[in-house]
């Protein structure tokens, strides 16, 4: 059986800079895959790239979603996919939303251009929609503009347009981090619903390792570009193998660690590592050794998890 | 407790808005920090929070209640004790590249800051250096512009000028947000040596719980402009007694994939109300799994449940609806 989403040796970048390097993962179907990173990694410019989205970047590699190349499709094809095929859900909905258009005309344009709806079967639709989500009084918010709604009401807007038209995957970039942590807490139940319900795919990127924690089924890490590890999520939480994921799980604050001691880190910081020659992460790591001066690719340590590391214990 | 650095009694700030509405940012707090201690500060947006940060260090005065540092009412100084009042009161913002001026080294930042408070030129320029040095800044930091250095070292340049003038008290609103997760615990460490070796007493505003929970030794709950709970931090985490304290310690995803399948968030209802319309009443009844009739008619008033456990709320929980253990 094949991949829903398989994708090989994507890269993007921008003029001479390299966002994304060489990148490969597949996402079975009804999977949720965590990708993790942090600001500047790349998993929102790779996210990007699979909708097609990036202006004034060079991309290569492929991208195949239910055996459809995506990146081969020529423009019209693409638009039809984006929304029907594969779906994206942003960090600020506020933003992500046109701030002059009513909500629910949003959402209907999406229903019709997609689904060759009436006007009348688009609103009653959306109203299911609004409902699915869990937006209070339905009717009246469909005629609401963005900014009358708050940040987790225009985050349930935005995933009602996402899965308007079941797509095949969900891509949510940072879906809850613009917003307070109780709210957090009813969207994330809420994706995992709809998502479970529909078997729909995701990839969930974040930079929250308790969201993935909770969430996902396998998760990627990248850093400056590169995934540097992958495994099932238990597995990657129980047993990380890359000094990097070790470092990034170590240094979040534990609420039952005793408050006297000191929080272990990485040292230094991920600001030039896109220039380092070989392994990227080897100037801040305590592992490196000569062989890191050239780059490690990744290989199966175990069934099911990778490691991009040399000296990977 | 021992004994009081900086304190808040009764202290209100409210704001008008447009159309003779009020804006109660902050709504009779009582508060107050013994001398070296840390006390952290969660809410959510809109709770207060901050409000309360500037009005501690007097870069807000309040609409009500006063600010007592040592024991001396802030806004009945003398011209010469509010020159001490500023420098032993200093704030740390959440996002240092908007807390830097773009157009300055970060050894002018913190020489004009010095400046103000009198020093001279040569000494200030020595205790420029010198304060770097305790963030982990070498003078070689002294010439650089914001946009030359990374977020973390930023923010290390912003907690070296917010230390310069010696204060007694600090003001940390939310230090470590905009941070990524590895620059985070490098800060979050700095802010607990810097409170050691110099016996600093401080105010850590986070919307984060669990980074309160390694930074302070208590912990108070803001919601909607009042402190409904407040605890040392083990007693907080483990025994809630206000259900929205029990929501938020809930709501936080943990990273471990364990117990995150077993966790349970408690799910509030909808979303914080708007602080120019309080409720009537509690001001969390309308989100609340336990309100109640007196909920919807009367405020309630903070009460002391343990010589350090206070809590508003006419509902407590005996018993802890999260399992949770603390060291």
């Amino acid at each position: 059986m094949t991949a829903l989403l398989e994708v090989e040796k994507l890269a993007v970048s921008f003029g001479t800079m390299r966002a994304v390097d060489a990148i490969s993962f597949t996402v079975e179907s009804g999977e949720i895959l965590g990708l993790v990173g942090e600001s500047g990694c790349g998993k929102t410019t790779a996210a990007l790239a699979l909708m097609r989205l990036l202006r004034g970047a060079t991309c290569t590699g492929a991208a195949r979603l239910a055996d459809v190349d995506l990146f081969s499709l020529d423009e019209p094809a693409m638009r039809a996919r984006r929304g029907s095929d594969l779906a994206m859900i942003f960090q600020d909905p506020a933003t992500a939303l046109h701030p002059t258009i009513q909500v629910g005309d949003q959402l209907v344009e999406t229903l019709r251009t997609h689904l060759n709806l009436s006007a009348r079967q688009a609103r009653s639709r959306a109203l299911d929609l609004f409902r699915k989500v869990g937006i209070a009084a339905p009717e009246a918010r469909l005629r609401a503009f963005p900014h009358e709604l708050s940040g987790g009401m225009c985050q349930r807007v935005m995933i009602a347009m996402a899965i308007a038209c079941s797509p095949l995957l969900l891509l949510a970039d940072e879906p809850t981090t613009a917003l307070d942590v109780t709210v957090q807490a009813q969207i994330l139940d809420l994706l995992r619903q709809v998502t479970r319900e529909a078997g729909m795919s995701v990839v969930l990127i974040t930079h929250d390792l308790g969201v993935v924690a909770g969430m996902a089924d396998r998760v990627a890490v990248m850093y400056a570009g590169a995934i540097v590890e992958m495994a099932g999520t238990d597995r990657l939480f129980a047993a990380p193998r890359h000094p990097y994921t070790r470092g990034l799980l170590a240094s979040i604050p534990a609420l039952d660690q005793g408050w006297d001691e000191p929080i272990p880190t990485l040292a230094g910081s991920v600001q030039s590592a896109f220039e380092v020659p070989g392994c990227r992460f080897s100037p801040r790591c305590p592992l490196a050794s000569e062989i890191c001066r050239s780059a490690p690719s990744l290989r199966e340590v175990a069934p099911g998890h990778f490691v991009s590391c040399w000296n990977a214990a | 407790m021992t004994e009081k650095l900086i304190e808040a009694i009764g202290v209100t700030r409210h704001y008008k808005l447009a159309g003779g509405r009020v804006l109660r940012a902050l709504d009779g707090v009582d508060l107050a920090i013994g001398r070296g201690a840390t006390l952290g500060l969660v809410g959510e947006s809109g709770s207060g929070k901050s409000t309360l940060g500037r009005v501690m260090v007097g870069l807000q005065s309040p609409t009500e209640g006063e600010i007592r540092f040592e024991g001396l009412n802030a806004a009945a100084a003398d011209p010469a004790q509010s020159v001490r009042l500023r420098r032993q009161r200093q704030i740390v913002f959440q996002d240092p590249s908007g807390a830097l001026n773009p157009r300055m080294t970060i050894g002018d930042t913190i020489i004009e800051h010095l400046r103000v408070q009198g020093w001279s030129r040569v000494e200030a320029r020595e205790q420029a250096a010198r304060v770097l040095d305790d963030c982990g800044l070498s003078a070689s930091f002294l010439s650089a512009y914001p946009h030359e250095i990374s977020g973390g070292q930023r923010q290390r340049a912003v907690i070296a000028r917010a230390i310069s003038t010696d204060p007694a008290f600090i003001v940390a609103d939310e230090p470590v947000s905009a941070l990524d997760v590895s620059t985070r615990a490098q800060i979050m460490n700095l802010l607990r040596d810097l409170q050691r070796t110099r016996g600093l007493t401080m105010l850590f505003i986070s919307h984060d719980l669990s980074v309160v929970a390694h930074m302070c030794r208590d912990v108070a709950v803001m919601y909607l402009g009042r402190i409904v709970e407040i605890a040392p931090r083990g007693v907080l985490f483990k025994s809630p007694l206000h259900p929205y304290t029990a929501a938020l310690i809930s709501a936080i995803p943990l990273p471990d994939p364990a117990r995150e399948r077993t966790r349970r968030p408690i799910l509030l209802k909808g979303e914080p109300p708007d602080p120019s319309a309080t409720p009537k009443g509690c001001r969390f009844h309308t989100r609340c799994p336990r309100a109640t009739d007196l909920c919807r008619e009367v405020d309630p008033e903070t009460r002391a449940f343990s010589s350090a456990h206070m809590a508003a709320c006419h509902h407590p929980l005996t018993q802890a609806p999260v399992e949770r253990t603390i060291a």
